[in-house]
């Protein structure tokens, strides 16, 4: 019999310890189709963060190293100088990548760094047990904004592609969102896109992928999908911010 | 023989780099070692290597991180307050058992101290910096000559046994002039690294560098293996100079510069009739403790300078172990001992026990 549908090559065969209903399983698979689709696997090297895709070095079948959390972009710029033909990707959520480590982002964009940043956006810190992100949204409960986020005392969401975009460094930049299946397959093609962008030598690119984490949400997979149409995407508008 | 050059010991440390085979640099721009950075960034292009000024140390240490793990002889350059930042992928780098070489300038501290020389990261290069249960080996070069023969053993350590080596300098040794010579080496002997993240290109498994271990009897297990090779190189790799010890009474100690400058007083005090003799650390770690014990019994007291109000001294009380008096002299702020205030400080003590 054909076989129709199977795990991309490039996705190691482990159980992902992911929650049920949450974005990083798919965006796995998601990047390694890419990888696969590609043919780079061979050639591919991915920098692993700190957050709840830490063992994301057990996952992909790429040489892999992990990061301390938030230099994921920093550790990549060092693999990409050494071994400038391969392709480097970061895998990173938002806590790594526009908290702590938002000057190796934004540095590593603004030298225009050949690398691809897959950034998961969920709008909050899920490993640690749901504390406010520098993407939480007003309003939103999180274990440290128990009142829920308040410009005030807490500050502004931070919107990292509008405003990565806008440096001469980028090359690639598009938000895209798993909440249904449609945006799945705009997110596959994003992800695919990305690596090509770097393939061709034109600098850094970013996929930014607006996720669930129903765990740290307190709310089911389906509610949690549903939370994310009807909050993240008004204040994370899903596009191409820069494509050159 | 290779001819000799004058060169100050930040630009030869830089070309003894290269001619080792460096082809990667990563820095950030700090007082007194800046030398470093402007030497690397003309020469590393000319050579086809890399030389990236980063946002921060924090920066330029992972990104050291990742280019060891990707295979390169890699290496970065700082003085304190930048190694404070290092500190974090330093950690790292020892937990994922990456080959490196950090430079440490050292300048008067803590905080943002002063620009002059000072040795006040004794502390830090031995047993601080990062986090976690882990050792870097110490080499403190105490002329130029030294920095360029110690920055080839620092990547040859650092290869053979798979961790960052620190050379520790100070501003004075950084800024000095001497006439130096580089010895050829052949290149062709690098070591293969068939764990570092090439690119499977479809032929093996994938290999992972990482530090992570959740299970603590997997991560007590890769610990006690590390530490079995810390014994090892506490065995092996133990360097250090005596000078005039055989027949000394008193024995002065110090590292780098502050050695350089005690082997005067040793000479000076010699020919005022003391005996005295100079044990001088070459690595700090692991530290010559078998040195001091062999002359523990000995002599009458120890003295040991430093430019800092005393860290080095700790470890030398640790050897002698109470079998001898061991005194300090240090000056600090960025001062550098005179000769003649060594002596004086080793009079009084002879003084003193006679
Ligand atoms: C230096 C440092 N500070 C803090 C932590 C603790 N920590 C682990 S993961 C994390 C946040 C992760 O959140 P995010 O990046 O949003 O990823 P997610 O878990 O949501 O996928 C934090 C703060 C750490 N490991 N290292
Ligand atoms: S805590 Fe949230 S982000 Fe982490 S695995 Fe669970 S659902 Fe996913």
């Amino acid at each position: 019999m054909e076989q129709v549908f199977g795990k991309p090559h490039a996705l190691c065969d482990v159980n992902l310890h992911y929650c049920p209903g949450c974005g990083h399983g798919i965006i796995h698979r998601l990047v390694a189709e890419a990888i696969d689709d590609l043919g780079i696997e061979g050639k591919t090297i991915g920098v692993a963060p700190v957050g709840c895709a830490v063992f994301a070095y057990d996952y992909f079948e790429c040489d892999m190293q992990e990061a301390a959390h938030g230099r994921a972009p920093a550790v990549a710029t060092g693999i990409k100088r050494v071994h400038p033909e391969n392709v480097v990707f970061t895998y990173q959520g938002d806590g790594d990548l526009a908290a702590i480590g938002t000057a190796e982002t934004v540095h590593a964009c603004a030298r225009g760094e050949n690398i691809t940043v897959i950034f998961i956006n969920n709008c909050i810190y899920g490993m640690t047990g749901g504390q406010m992100a520098p993407t939480t949204l007003i309003g939103q409960v999180t274990q440290t904004t128990p009142y829920g986020r308040d410009v005030h005392a807490n500050g502004n969401p931070i919107r990292m592609s509008e405003m990565l975009a806008t440096m001469d460094g980028a090359a690639y930049i598009e938000r895209v969102s798993m909440d249904c299946v449609k945006n799945i397959l705009t997110a596959k093609k994003a992800i695919k896109k990305a690596f090509q962008t770097q393939l061709e030598g034109k600098g850094f690119s970013m996929v930014e992928v607006l996720s669930t984490c129903p765990t740290n949400w307190g709310l089911s997979p389906i509610e949690a999908t549903q939370w994310l149409r009807d909050n993240m995407i008004p204040h994370y508008p899903l596009g191409v911010f820069c494509d050159k | 023989m290779a001819e000799k050059v004058l060169m100050k010991g930040n630009e030869a440390l830089a070309e003894a780099a290269i001619q080792v085979g460096c082809r990667h640099f990563f820095g950030y721009p700090i007082t007194p070692q800046t030398e470093i950075s402007a030497y690397l960034a003309k020469r590393m292009p000319k050579v086809g290597g890399v030389f990236l000024q980063a946002e921060s140390e924090v920066a330029a240490s992972n990104m050291v991180y990742g280019a060891a793990g990707a295979g390169a002889r890699v290496m970065t350059s700082s003085s304190s307050p930048g190694i404070s930042l290092k500190a974090e992928a330093l950690s790292y780098i020892a937990g994922a058992d990456l080959p490196c070489v950090v430079v440490n300038i050292m300048r008067a501290g803590p905080g943002l101290g002063g620009i002059q020389p000072a040795q006040g990261d004794y502390f830090q290069a031995t047993k601080g910096h990062g986090h976690g249960d882990y050792q870097i080996i110490v080499l403190a070069p105490s002329s130029v000559q030294e920095i360029i023969d110690h920055t080839g053993l620092a990547f040859d350590l650092a290869d053979e046994y798979r961790m960052p080596v620190m050379l520790l300098g100070d501003g004075m040794l950084g800024q000095m002039m001497e006439p130096v010579e580089f010895e050829q080496k052949d290149m062709a002997a690098l070591p293969e690294k068939p764990w570092a993240t090439t690119g499977t290109q479809g032929k093996r498994k994938h290999n992972v560098i990482n530090s992570l271990y959740i299970q603590p009897d997997q991560l007590e297990k890769i610990v006690l293996a590390r530490k079995e090779k810390y014994d090892r190189i506490t065995e092996k790799e133990v360097r250090h100079e005596e000078y005039r010890c055989e027949d000394a009474e008193y024995i002065i100690t110090g590292y780098g510069s502050t050695a350089r400058i005690a082997k005067n007083a040793v000479d000076e005090l010699r020919d005022k009739g003391l005996k005295v003799g100079l044990i001088r650390p070459i690595t700090l770690w692991p530290f010559p403790a078998g040195a001091y014990e062999k002359y523990a019994d000995k002599v009458k007291a120890f003295l040991t300078v430093e430019m800092s109000t005393g860290q080095m001294i700790e470890d030398v009380r640790l050897a002698v172990n109470g079998k001898a008096p061991v005194h300090f002299f240090g000056r600090t702020g960025g001062f550098v001992p005179y000769p003649d205030e060594i002596e004086a400080a080793m009079e009084k003590i002879a003084g003193g026990v006679q």
